[in-house]
């Protein structure tokens, strides 16, 4: 058997949805979705590398370098926010984010 | 040969880029002292960039990354006079708490950034660096009161449904360039038109709607706004109502009509479930509502169904309706938010609706401005609100959609019980205790625009603007 595109994609839809339900079903920790987001993000890249050799396209591998850039910057901030956070609550436990409720 | 053609396209965004840093170092060096000084040279500079816009030609540059066309002009000069306000408004209520910080304008600054690139986006690499700009700056912006629960609990919210947000429409990115083969607007265009759509393509299209959505706080996408509304500082929810919506809508506007045009009948389902749900949702969710500021959220979300409605026309006469719809939503916006800011008593700020009881005695111009903002959003003919939504709905008639014009008219019924209900609070029930007094100068300052703008202006002179958001329609259709 050989490894195909769909592999490829196949992985990239499963992890993608692996980082969806952590953040969704997460009851735990606001560190568990800082990663799902990591993952959900990797998982895109994984998509435009695979097309990307797939079509002999440079255009995807340089998104994905972009993605990754961009990536960094967001868990900085993410960490930046969660740290402010903890100072004035104690915990980053996910039920107890629950002053406001929607 | 690879050259840089056509670069002074960008020369707004290149401006504010190089006044954010020259601020930065301006600051890092004079330390807080220098906050007067930054929070009005940024706000100048915003003018500045409004005029740099106007100013500014139309083409496409950087190698087919970066449009400038009449549409997305009008829909900067919008977000660059909504951030400018929303820093001049800001002063007061930051000194007061304490945050009165200079990164503060500058991030904002950096922000409004991010939205013009993403406005000016030519392709998917543009939209979603210019989105992530102006993200992860309002993520910062929104937790700035850091010693303040709510407000760090507001910034936590944003950043993690915002990260998921961004991640949705770079997964449909993604399966878009898969199946499509391009990144670029004008070749998705043109491949798209090609044959009957792909499959991938058109889930690619779901995802990146549905990403934008997020963006606009469209339902079911929006349960991220009434939280951060409530939980971020009073000035930085009036930036949140105005100009991020704006940019999004015109991202949204920009990505349907353009790259996805040839798939217009699928996202016209798309918008059409989510502008009907969103009027319905912002109508019926408000009237339980206590929090002055929740209910703006809610007010903000059913303003984006009527917006979407337009869209979902997708003729050239709903595009206008687009345009005329965000200008006179940002007037109202920002003047509500001016009185809601002035609403403090012995230096807290007062935010339930209770709190403006008996108004009309202790403050009668603020709670005539206020009359007027509310009227206007509940869409009270002469007001301003009035020929918002009669635009998008007779453009959504036009384009032959019945039930969700109706059901929009609807909604828009119920909407008016909220708004007409704050109106008689203010004028019907008796007096508590008088906010401090006097109004701030700036405060005062918008509010009396805005409600002038609102009723008589734009009655009298709204030929310019609709020529204007005219002619920004028509951009998007000359091919």
């Amino acid at each position: 058997m050989t490894i195909g595109i769909e592999h490829y994609l196949t992985v990239a839809a499963i992890l993608f949805t692996l980082g969806i339900f952590g953040i969704f079903l997460n009851r735990k920790n606001v560190i568990v979705i800082l990663m799902s987001v990591e993952l959900m993000l990797l998982a895109v890249n994984i998509n435009f590398v695979t097309f990307s050799t797939r079509m002999g396209d440079l255009t995807g591998q340089v998104f994905a370098m972009l993605v990754l850039t961009v990536a960094a910057a967001e868990a900085a901030i993410g960490l930046a926010i969660l740290v402010v956070y903890f100072r004035n609550r104690g915990t980053i436990a996910v039920e107890e984010i629950n002053l406001m409720k929607g | 040969m690879i050259g840089l053609e056509n670069w002074a396209l960008a020369g707004p965004e290149i401006f504010l880029v190089v006044v954010a840093m020259g601020l930065l170092m301006f600051g890092a060096f004079r330390g807080e002292r220098s906050v007067e000084a930054i929070s009005w040279i940024s706000a100048l500079a915003l003018m500045i960039c409004v005029a740099l816009v106007v100013k500014g030609n139309s083409g496409t540059g950087y190698n087919g990354l970066f449009v400038v066309n009449p549409f997305n002009a009008a829909m900067k000069v919008l977000a660059l006079i909504g951030s400018a306000v929303a820093i001049v408004m800001s002063r007061g209520f930051m000194s007061r708490e304490g945050v009165w910080r200079f990164e503060y304008p500058i991030v904002i600054l950096l922000a409004t950034v991010g939205m013009m690139v993403m406005l000016s986006a030519a392709d998917l690499m543009t939209l979603y660096v210019g989105l992530e700009l102006q993200s992860l700056a309002l993520y910062i912006i929104a937790a700035f009161q850091r010693d303040n629960l709510r407000s760090t609990e507001a910034g936590l919210k944003y950043f993690v449904l915002g990260a998921v947000a961004s991640c949705l429409i770079l997964y449909g990115a993604s399966l878009v360039y898969g199946f499509a083969g391009t990144t670029s607007h004008a070749g998705l265009a043109r491949v798209l038109a090609e044959g009957p759509p792909s499959a991938g393509a058109v889930i690619g299209l779901v995802f990146i709607l549905s990403g934008l959505a997020f963006k606009v706080s469209a339902v079911p996408f929006h349960m991220w706004t009434p939280d951060v509304y409530e939980g971020a500082p009073t000035p930085v929810t009036a930036l949140f109502a105005v100009a991020p919506k704006i940019a999004a809508l015109g991202l949204l506007v920009a990505v349907v009509m353009g790259p996805f045009r040839p798939l217009l009948d699928q996202s016209r389902q798309i918008l059409i479930a989510v502008a009907v749900a969103s009027m319905a949702w912002g109508a019926f969710a408000a009237i339980r509502q206590d929090n002055i500021k929740r209910l703006m959220a809610y007010s903000s979300i059913g303003n984006m169904g009527y917006v979407l409605l337009g869209l979902a026309a997708g003729t050239e006469e709903g595009i206008r309706s687009v345009v005329v719809y965000m200008t006179i939503y940002l007037v109202m916006n920002l003047g509500t938010f001016a009185c809601i800011l002035a609403m403090r008593r012995d230096g807290i700020m007062a935010e339930t609706i209770q709190d403006l009881s008996g108004l009309s005695r202790n403050h009668p111009r603020m709670a005539l401005a206020m009359l007027f903002f509310m009227f206007s959003m509940a869409g009270i003919p002469p007001l301003a609100g009035f020929f918002g939504k009669l635009n998008v709905f007779i453009a959504a008639i036009d384009a032959g959609l019945y039930w969700p014009s109706a059901l929009g008219v609807a909604a828009s019924v119920v909407a008016a019980f909220y708004y007409l209900r704050i109106v008689k609070v203010m004028y019907l029930d008796p007096p508590v205790r008088p906010f401090d007094a006097p109004m701030e100068g700036v405060l005062s300052g918008v509010t009396f625009v805005a409600a002038v703008f609102v009723f008589p202006f734009f009655l009298v002179f709204q030929s310019p603007f609709l020529a204007t958001a005219q002619a920004a329609a028509h951009a998007l259709f000359m091919r």
